[in-house]
């Protein structure tokens, strides 16, 4: 919304500076966006008379011309507006002066060898709008030499408030004025509408074609005839204050209904009576109908739109825009004024639908005032007549203009009871007053009935606000919060949120970059990592790569490496801890970690280095992260197996599955299979570990603190080595597992220290070294006594995968 | 000079050649062991007539103490060359570099680090924290909240939406934090405390908008909580976590369809250049949205506004990083490259807390 100072001054009677009043917009809601005071940037801007306007003798597009700018002698000038010529009023600045639109300060130029002291200048090169057809032409009776900000009314502050859609009523400038005043900026000046009366009936018919279900989409149509009107321009004053807020004057019929959709925020329309056919219907559009708007582009329609149409079609969309075929031009002489009342949301659906950000809509989709719909008539028809001579018929108005009768029960302690602020009962009654709520009743409550004008004023807290705000929240002090209970500060995070924390600190650890990347990927990458189901496709992706809901974070973080490898970093490890979708259900939400690692990226650091090192990731680097991930999180890992293998996209040797049990699978690790690197088009190595931390087992319960008992032997371990031989398909783990369970009592670790196949061993075999310690805890071990425990150790591998010692 | 002087001096200088310690044991036995030749000239002394022994004993005795101090010094001397020559060999270049330490490499994204400072300050206030799902019923992303039918962040420009069922509806991507509150207030009584930090979606992308984005909102519902709170729980929160002693706020009324009164909260700042500094300067910079719940929304929640009130508020956990630590486009947020993530990431153990400061 748009208005200048002069023109609030028209409804608002008072002295207070720009900065007060600009102060006080923001202060009670109303926010100043933009304040544009551009008398002191145009002041050296004079109105000029183009005297005499000669072809260059050496450029075909340019003129000289001698310019009378109010000074002594007339200026020379050379100028390539296509439309200086002689005899015009225009704009000019002599040497020295800044232009705005060229940021650039004139000089006396030599241009192609003739002097040009000074410039005639175009409205862009003014800032003042956007139009560089040619320089400003304005009236021959324009004053020359004086400044043209003035004349113009540029000079007149201009400010622009980022209005709520809350609030129709200020896109008025009189709901402006109304609301300054009860914030004790000034008066607001007495309304004056003077009823025209009509001498005849109004000669066109209306009909609203709308079923009992469409009556809503137009409440009210008003219309009335003024005849033998003359069109023209308008006077300056109105001119000029359409000007100062950007608006091109067009002619007086068209400036007077712009006028009042701002003045009163009432937008109307006005058809030239002699092109419409026949009566007016308001009805919705047929589908494939097409109208012409004001705008000079061409809308096809339907019948979600409503519009007002003649015997030969839509003649305007409803309360959006108007069409040109029955627009008001120099030649009309019976112009018909439309006020009537349209559904908001239907407007503001159209609008959007249209692609049309007019004025009218802007008003219409945040509610005119219904009590205006017969009163507007009478303002317009009083400035028609007043503008463009003529006569007034009666008002033809079909349907009804809804009464709201919606008074609340206020009780006065409310507004304390909401904000906090103890407000003295009369204030509050004069704040409400004073914005044209009707307050009635006394003691602790009161009637409030709020004016045609506020259809967002709905109940208690609607009061309050408006009590608050106009009174001014800074009043409002600041009070601390009780806690609810006293005391130290419970823990407050759930053991999910808890492990989602220590998950990114734990990788970040591990030298892994947290990532952050988008929660939709695209379908083909969905569907590869067992997601792409229907009910997870946007059905209004903003990219085509951006369509699915991630079934796992891989697929983002691989991208993301892909792109890292693109700028010259291969060697990334990254990860990240987020929200994955198996369903469009609360349920089907969960929280994973992943952490991936490609080329070299390794734990021990990327790259070559004299120490050794740009070794290749590999799946046990993934399976070092799973087991530092899941320590990290205090999960209990004595029943965690790997299973060898893992879902389709990876690699099916090189990867293991993380679980408790057949149905508790919490991850999976290894490297991506080559045929996911190539479906995403990313070079690997990669290596990538997932996590779904809502699947973890809980922490073991405990009823106290305290930790078990810790027994410290005093005897002195003992270790042994073996070395089996096993078949080439036993897995390792079995053979430590083996040995462990041998003696459960004594063994107290194995470890794995060497891995071996080819010569002496047979080609089907492999051999496995392990360490064995034990542990007594009673006494030192005797030889006989760690013989017995060896032979146990080698029987119980041999049982259990068939292997033997190697001699 | 005598015969023994000869003796000394040719046994001294035998031992101060000795180049090793072999040598010089060799030595040892070969003048002090049994047979040696200092031991046997002992020996001569027991054959002597009292006389001369009582000359020649202290010379013989002397001459066998001279050598074997000699001897002892040049083990020790010896001893202590090996050392140095040992310890000259083993000599590394401490110049060369060493590989940078996970800890010291990985970092954690500003987004969660701004969540972790916000749930530290909260925590202290007493605020759990609670979390929804993105994907959202049109319900309680919009009719829940007061939302009238027909409002424009319904259309298809502002708002995800999935396919619809068999019934026509369509679930949405949550266009903000807010459907936590009304699943909060319907699942837990009064009093309520809670943030929200959360993933958001909105239809938009351009240069300040990401179709992702994160918010962070807070809510309070007792019997009594009111503006006067609310304006004391930001000004806490704000001195908190911009790290600075005072703090001066704006509070404008304004208009979101779940709060009444509702306010936007403009922060006192001064610019230089592309920094902001808070606590000082004469901008205004607008930073959260704020209100009364709309008691529309406590009805839609099974409560009943005449008893129970409350406060919410909302902002961009994104944008206040980004007035925070500096970071110029909101798009690198979710770009993954690893320069901006090594620059703008925090250290993993730099963890927020009240105790020691959010930044340390």
């Amino acid at each position: 919304m748009k208005l200048t100072l002069s023109w609030l001054r028209d409804h608002l009677e008072t002295a207070a500076p720009l900065d007060a009043i600009t102060e006080t917009l923001t202060r009670i809601g109303l926010e100043v966006e933009a304040v544009a005071d551009r008398s002191k940037a145009l002041a050296p801007y004079v109105v000029a008379r183009v005297l005499t306007a000669e072809p260059h003798p050496n450029a075909d597009r340019l003129r000289v011309c001698t310019v009378d700018a109010g000074g002594p002698a007339p200026v020379q000038v050379v100028c390539g507006a296509p439309n200086a010529r002689a005899g015009m009023t225009s704009v000019f600045a002599s040497p020295g002066t800044y232009v705005p639109g060229k940021d650039l300060t004139l000089a006396v130029v030599n241009v192609r060898g003739v002097e040009s002291a000074g410039m005639l200048c175009s409205e862009a090169e003014l800032a003042v709008s956007d139009d560089h057809d040619g320089i400003i032409d304005l009236p021959a009776d324009a004053p020359v030499g004086q400044p043209y900000a003035d004349w113009a009314g540029l000079g007149d502050p201009l400010i622009e408030i980022n209005l709520t859609p809350n609030r129709p009523d200020c896109t008025s400038v009189r709901g402006i004025a109304r609301d300054l005043a009860a914030a004790g900026l000034g008066a607001l000046r007495p309304e004056r509408i003077v009823e025209v009366p009509g001498s005849f009936p109004c000669p066109v018919e209306v009909t609203l074609a709308l079923d009992e279900f469409d009556r809503n989409l137009c409440p009210a149509f008003g219309l009335r005839l003024v005849r033998g009107v003359r069109n023209g321009p308008s006077p300056e004053w109105l001119q000029r204050r359409l000007a100062s807020i950007g608006f091109r004057p067009i002619n007086a019929l068209v400036d007077i209904t712009n006028f009042l959709t701002f003045d009163r925020g009432r937008p109307l329309h006005v058809f030239d009576a002699g092109k419409v056919a026949g009566s007016l219907t308001v009805r919705r559009a047929k589908a494939g109908e097409e109208i012409l708007a004001l705008d000079g582009r061409t809308y096809r329609l339907d019948d979600e739109i409503v519009v007002i149409a003649d015997a030969n079609g839509p003649e305007s969309i409803a309360g959006v825009m108007g069409g040109e075929h029955s627009g008001c031009d120099e030649g009309t002489t019976d112009v018909l004024i439309e006020s009537a009342l349209w559904d908001p949301l239907n407007v503001a659906r159209t609008g959007r639908r249209l692609g049309i950000n007019s004025d009218a809509r802007y008003r219409f989709e945040r509610g005119v005032d219904p009590a205006l719909t017969v009163p507007a008539l009478h303002l317009a028809a009083a400035l028609v007549i007043e503008l463009c001579g003529g006569e007034a018929s009666e008002i033809a108005l079909v349907g009804a203009v809804p009464e709201r009768e919606h008074a609340i029960d206020f009780p006065w302690h409310e507004t304390q009871r909401l904000t906090g602020l103890d407000l003295p009962r009369a204030e509050a009654k004069v704040i409400l007053t004073e914005l044209g709520f009707t307050v009635a009743g006394q003691g602790e409550k009161a009637k409030v009935l709020p004016p045609s004008w506020r259809p967002d004023i709905d109940g208690k807290a609607d009061l309050v606000e408006e009590i608050v705000r106009i009174a001014g929240l800074d009043r409002v002090a600041p009070q601390p919060l009780p806690r609810i209970a006293p005391g130290v500060a419970a823990p407050i995070l759930t053991l999910l949120q808890k492990r989602t924390r220590l998950a990114k600190r734990a990788l970040a650890s591990r030298g892994f970059l947290e990532a952050v990347t988008w929660s939709f990927i695209g379908h083909a990458d969905a569907t590869l990592f067992g997601g792409g189901s229907r009910e997870l496709q946007l059905a209004n992706p903003i990219a085509a790569d951006l369509s699915d809901m991630r079934p796992s974070l891989v697929p983002g973080l691989v991208k993301a490496a892909g792109r890292n490898a693109d700028r010259g970093f291969g060697d990334v490890a990254l990860f990240e801890v987020g929200q994955c979708f198996a369903s469009d259900r609360p349920e089907g939400q969960t929280i994973r970690a992943a952490a991936l690692r490609r080329g070299t990226a390794r734990p021990e650091g990327a790259g070559r280095h004299w120490d050794g090192g740009a070794r290749s990731v590999d799946a046990f680097d993934a399976k070092a992260d799973a087991l530092a991930l899941l320590g990290a999180l205090g999960v209990p890992i004595g029943g965690l197996q790997v299973v060898p293998g893992g879902p389709a996209w990876l690699h099916p040797g090189r990867s293991g599955t993380l679980r408790f049990g057949p149905k508790t699978v919490v991850g999976q690790f290894g490297e991506l299979h080559p045929r996911t690197l190539a479906a995403l088009d990313v070079r690997g190595p990669i290596v990538v570990v997932e996590i779904t931390l809502d699947d973890l087992p809980l922490p073991r319960h405990r009823p106290t603190k305290m930790k078990p008992k810790l027994a410290l032997s005093d005897f002195q371990p003992v270790r042994r080595d073996f070395a089996f031989v096993v078949g080439r398909d036993v897995a390792v783990g079995e053979v430590v597992r083996a040995a462990e369970g041998a003696e459960r009592g004594l063994i107290s670790g194995v470890s794995v220290f060497d891995l071996y196949q080819g010569p002496n061993v047979a080609p089907d075999k492999a051999s496995v070294a392990i360490e064995v310690t034990l542990q007594p805890t009673d006494r030192t071990l005797t030889d006989a006594e760690i013989e017995a425990v060896s032979a146990k150790i080698v029987a119980a591998v041999a049982k259990k995968t068939g292997g033997s010692l190697r001699s | 000079m005598t015969d023994l002087q000869t003796f000394e001096r040719d046994l001294l200088a035998e031992v101060a050649a000795s180049p090793d310690e072999a040598t010089l044991e060799a030595l040892r036995v070969a003048t002090l062991g049994k047979k040696g030749s200092v031991s046997e000239l002992l020996k001569t002394l027991g054959r002597m007539p009292p006389d001369e022994r009582k000359v020649q004993g202290p010379l013989i005795n002397g001459l066998r103490d001279a050598v074997q101090a000699a001897i002892t010094s040049r083990r020790d001397a010896l001893a202590e060359a090996a050392m140095d020559a040992r310890l000259a060999s083993e000599r590394v270049d401490v110049s060369l570099p060493v590989r940078d330490a996970p800890q010291t490499r990985g970092r954690i994204h500003p987004i969660t680090q701004v969540v972790d400072e916000l749930t530290a300050i909260f925590a202290d206030m007493g605020f759990r924290v609670a979390e929804g799902p993105d994907i959202e019923t049109d319900e309680l992303n919009f009719t829940a909240l007061n939302f009238p039918v027909g409002h424009p962040a319904r259309e298809m420009h502002d708002t995800f939406f999935l396919p619809a069922d068999g019934r026509g509806d369509r679930k949405v991507l949550r266009t903000h934090t807010s459907p936590v509150q009304v699943r909060t207030m319907r699942s837990v009584p009064p009093p309520i405390r809670v943030i929200i930090p959360g993933r958001t979606y909105r239809h938009d992308s351009d240069q300040t908008h990401t179709p992702m984005f994160h918010q962070v909102e807070g809510l309070v519902i007792d019997r009594e909580a009111n503006l006067a709170n609310l304006k004391w729980v930001l000004e806490e929160f704000c001195k908190a976590f911009f790290e600075v002693d005072d703090v001066r706020m704006r509070f404008r009324p304004s208009f979101f369809p779940f709060t009444e009164p509702s306010m936007e909260v403009d922060i006192r700042c001064s610019r230089r250049g592309d920094e902001i500094r808070f606590g000082e300067g004469e901008d205004w910079l607008e930073i959260l949205g704020c209100g009364m719940v709309h008691p529309n929304v406590l009805r839609n929640c099974g409560l009943d506004p005449d008893v129970v009130q409350g406060f919410a508020w909302g902002m961009g956990i994104d944008r206040i990083a980004m007035l925070k630590y500096g970071m110029p486009d909101l798009r690198a947020f979710f770009d993954a490259d690893v320069r901006w993530l090594d620059h703008y990431g925090f250290r993993p153990l730099d963890m927020p807390t009240l105790l020691g400061g959010l930044t340390g």
